[in-house]
Parts: C-alpha cells; sequence; structure tokens
C-alpha cells in the first residue's frame, strides 16, 4: 500500500500544506502587527485543514490502524514529500510573504487543475481549498507590491528574498513518477500545463512590485521523492515532539 | 425556501438542531449557518450530514459533537458525516441568519463581486454594524477567524468584523 501511487500522492499535495502551515504556526503571536499575526495564522488554520483532508482520505485508503495523525505525525524525514521551497525558514517578513506568495501562486492553478480531477474526494477538497486560497494570495501579491514598491530599506529586502527563494520553484514543475501516473489517470494535475500560467502570473506581480527577476539558475531540490534541506529536520522534531515523546498520546 | 436551506420534517430534530449554535457566532443555529445538509431519520437512528465552513475550522468537532449531544437528548441514536461536497458557501446562511449576524455585530456577507471590490478595492461599501455608514475601510482581509475580515468605521469610529463572502 505504502507504494500505492494515489496514496503517494495524497502524501505529495498534504505535506507542502502541512509543512508551510507549521512554518506559518511559528510566527503565531510574533507577526509585526496583530493583523499580519492573525493574517498569517488564519492561513495556517486554513493549511491545516486542507492537510486534515487530504490525510482523512489517505488514512481510508491505507486502512489498517492508519489515521491522518499517524500520517501527520509519525513519519520520518524522507517520506516527506513537500517541496523545498514551504520548509524554508521565517527568515524575516520579506521572506515570509515572497515564500508564500511563490507557493500560493502555484497553489492556486494546482487546485484549479485538480476541480476536474477524476477522484471524486481529491476534486472535493480542491473545490473547497481553492476558496481559501484565493483568499492567501490576494493577501502574499499585496504584500509583494506593498513591500516591493515600498521604502528602498523594504524594496531590498524583498528583492534579497526573492533572490533566494526564486530558485526553488522549478521544483514545483519537475514531475516525480508518482506525478506522472496521477497525470496519465486523470487525477493528478498537468505540471507542464500550469507551469506556463505560472510564471506569467509571478512575473506580472514581480514586476508590478517593481522587483527583477532574478536570473539565476533553478535549484537542486528533491523534496517530492524525500530529499530534503536540513531545514526539515529542525520543524519535524518541533512538529513531531508530543507523539513521540508521548506515542500514541490524544487530546 | 430559499437556496441551500434544507427540509427537516422531524420537529423534535429541526428544534434540537434550532439549539445548537457555532461556538463562534453563538447567536446563529447550525441551520441558520448552512451547515447541516442532510438529515435522515430511519426508526430511532438518525443520519446528520454536514459540511465545513473553512477547511480548518477548529469549531467542526465541537459543532458535531454538540448536534450529536442535542438529537441523542431527544431519544436518537446518532451519527454524524462531514461531507466536502458541495463545498459550502456563504449563500447557505439564511435570511434570518444573516439579520442575528448583523445584530450581533458582524456585517453579513456581500455578494461576490461587490465583495471583491469591498476589500480588495477598498470601495467603501461595507456597512458598519454599529452606526450604520458605509464610509468603512477594510483593516484586513482576515479577522479573528478564517472566516471574518477586519473593518473599521470611519464615522464612528469602531472596528467590526465583517463575515467574508465565500462562493
Amino acid at each position: 500500500m505504502e507504494k500505492d501511487n494515489l496514496y503517494q500522492y495524497l502524501l505529495m499535495l498534504g505535506d507542502n500544506s502541512m509543512i508551510l502551515g507549521h512554518r506559518l504556526s511559528e510566527l503565531c503571536g510574533h507577526g509585526p502587527t496583530l493583523e499580519t499575526d492573525i493574517a498569517l495564522t488564519n492561513i495556517s488554520l486554513d493549511l491545516f485543514g486542507q492537510v486534515r483532508s487530504y490525510f482523512q482520505y489517505a488514512a481510508k485508503l491505507k486502512g489498517g490502524d492508519s489515521s491522518e495523525d499517524k500520517i501527520a505525525f509519525l513519519r520520518y524525514e524522507n517520506q516527506h514529500k513537500n517541496v523545498l521551497l514551504v520548509e524554508q525558514p521565517n527568515t524575516d517578513l520579506a521572506h515570509v510573504f515572497t515564500r508564500q506568495f511563490l507557493f500560493d501562486a502555484f497553489h492556486k492553478l494546482l487546485l484549479e487543475d485538480l476541480k476536474t480531477s477524476k477522484d471524486e474526494t481529491i476534486q472535493a477538497i480542491a473545490i473547497k481549498s481553492l476558496k481559501e486560497v484565493d483568499y492567501h494570495l490576494r493577501f502574499s501579491a499585496q504584500w509583494m507590491k506593498r513591500l516591493g514598491d515600498g521604502t528602498e530599506e523594504s524594496h531590498a529586502k524583498m528583492q534579497t528574498a526573492l533572490n533566494h527563494l526564486y530558485p526553488y520553484v522549478y521544483e514545483f514543475f519537475r514531475a516525480t513518477d508518482v506525478e506522472k501516473d496521477m497525470k496519465s489517470q486523470g487525477i493528478g494535475v498537468d505540471l507542464e500545463k500550469i507551469q506556463k500560467s505560472y510564471f506569467m502570473m509571478v512575473n506580472d506581480v514581480i514586476n508590478a512590485s517593481t522587483l527583477t527577476i532574478p536570473e539565476t539558475k533553478p535549484r537542486q531540490a528533491e523534496g517530492k521523492i524525500g530529499r530534503h534541506s536540513e531545514q526539515l529536520g529542525y520543524i519535524l522534531s518541533d512538529f513531531q515532539y508530543m507523539q513521540r515523546a508521548y506515542p500514541d498520546m490524544v487530546w | 425556501m430559499q437556496e441551500g436551506e434544507i427540509h427537516i420534517e422531524h420537529k423534535e430534530i429541526r428544534e434540537a438542531l434550532f439549539s445548537v449554535t457555532d461556538p463562534e457566532i453563538p447567536v446563529l443555529s447550525v441551520l441558520e449557518m448552512g451547515i447541516v445538509r442532510d438529515v435522515q431519520v430511519e426508526n430511532s437512528k438518525v443520519h446528520i450530514k454536514i459540511t465545513p465552513t473553512y477547511s480548518g475550522c477548529p469549531a467542526m468537532d465541537t459543532i458535531a459533537q454538540d448536534i450529536k449531544f442535542a438529537v441523542d437528548g431527544k431519544g436518537f441514536e446518532t451519527e454524524i458525516e462531514l461531507v466536502l461536497a458541495p463545498a459550502w458557501t456563504t449563500d447557505w446562511i439564511t435570511v434570518e441568519g444573516r439579520k442575528k449576524l448583523e445584530e450581533y455585530g458582524i456585517a453579513a456577507p456581500l455578494e461576490s463581486s461587490l465583495d471583491k471590490r469591498a476589500l480588495i478595492d477598498g470601495e467603501r461599501i461595507v456597512k458598519c454594524t454599529n452606526c450604520g455608514s458605509t464610509n468603512t475601510e477594510v483593516k484586513s482581509q482576515f479577522g479573528s477567524t478564517a472566516c471574518k475580515a477586519l473593518f473599521t468605521c470611519k464615522d464612528c469610529l469602531e472596528p467590526f468584523d465583517y463575515f467574508k463572502c465565500l462562493k
């Protein structure tokens, strides 16, 4: 069952939201203003809600004693399928907003495509989630413009963040065997198709933010097959602490 | 009956459901929120389908428990099922529900295109729940819960919540 492609695909979809949701939750109580703090944790909550739907479904597929919590809390680093972008740290707000924007744009296109997935559950999750992600993208795109086209200092910080994070986005579109199989079955998305729209959408906002599109090469990144940056280990040691320290604990 | 409203023949069950509120918005029953999607009664067994407003709504588990408690209390054996499709929309909040929202101090959702104009373009069309003025501005697209945005009235200077349109 572990090898089942649909199961792996659900982990991939869920892990992006889970790890980014965790990164945002780290900011709870640390936002620069109350409004931003609440917005970022609202987004985190939406993402965790989506993860629950994916993992509940994955647990059902796997059967036995599998559960959403076991999938979320008891996997090792190399069993996580998220892209490297979402595990990058909250270096400063410029990084937080840029990471969010680069992901939200992909997330929106991904869900728009999954709305017609042949898998009914994935389709339902996508339709539900898309409504939420619309708000996320509005929020992050707005901050890209506000800070990019802001003061000299905010502009410089945004450009630094963009230079650092942009090379990670190419990983979205490098299809793994699981993704190729899901696409051929009509369950998963056509990454090639959304790639064009992605760069158009993202580059438009970058231009409107008066920022420069980095000319850096795509980064080596294979998070989708379980090869992660050092960041994920730190995230998991925090994220999984309770279940590792007190196995099978429940609220 | 308006769109999204569901018909529940069984009077006792309908009353029980009317007594269950969203813990985040305690003036609205789960029926007025449009969270209850289907009720099937077979002798003493009741099967109720509910749908979340937002995926991550932390009130969902409590709401499911409260519904079970209320309906079980009428002598039924209740089973709750969480369904995702069709996805919840603010259109399912009943007319009565919208009125109660406003009275509680939360501006009811505008229709989709107006909502965008209010939240994105900053157009001043959301009515202050305190003084009724439309001279209001959006403070944050995200409010105290996932379903709300934060507004301030420029006339009476009171902050208030706006229930975001979800369609």
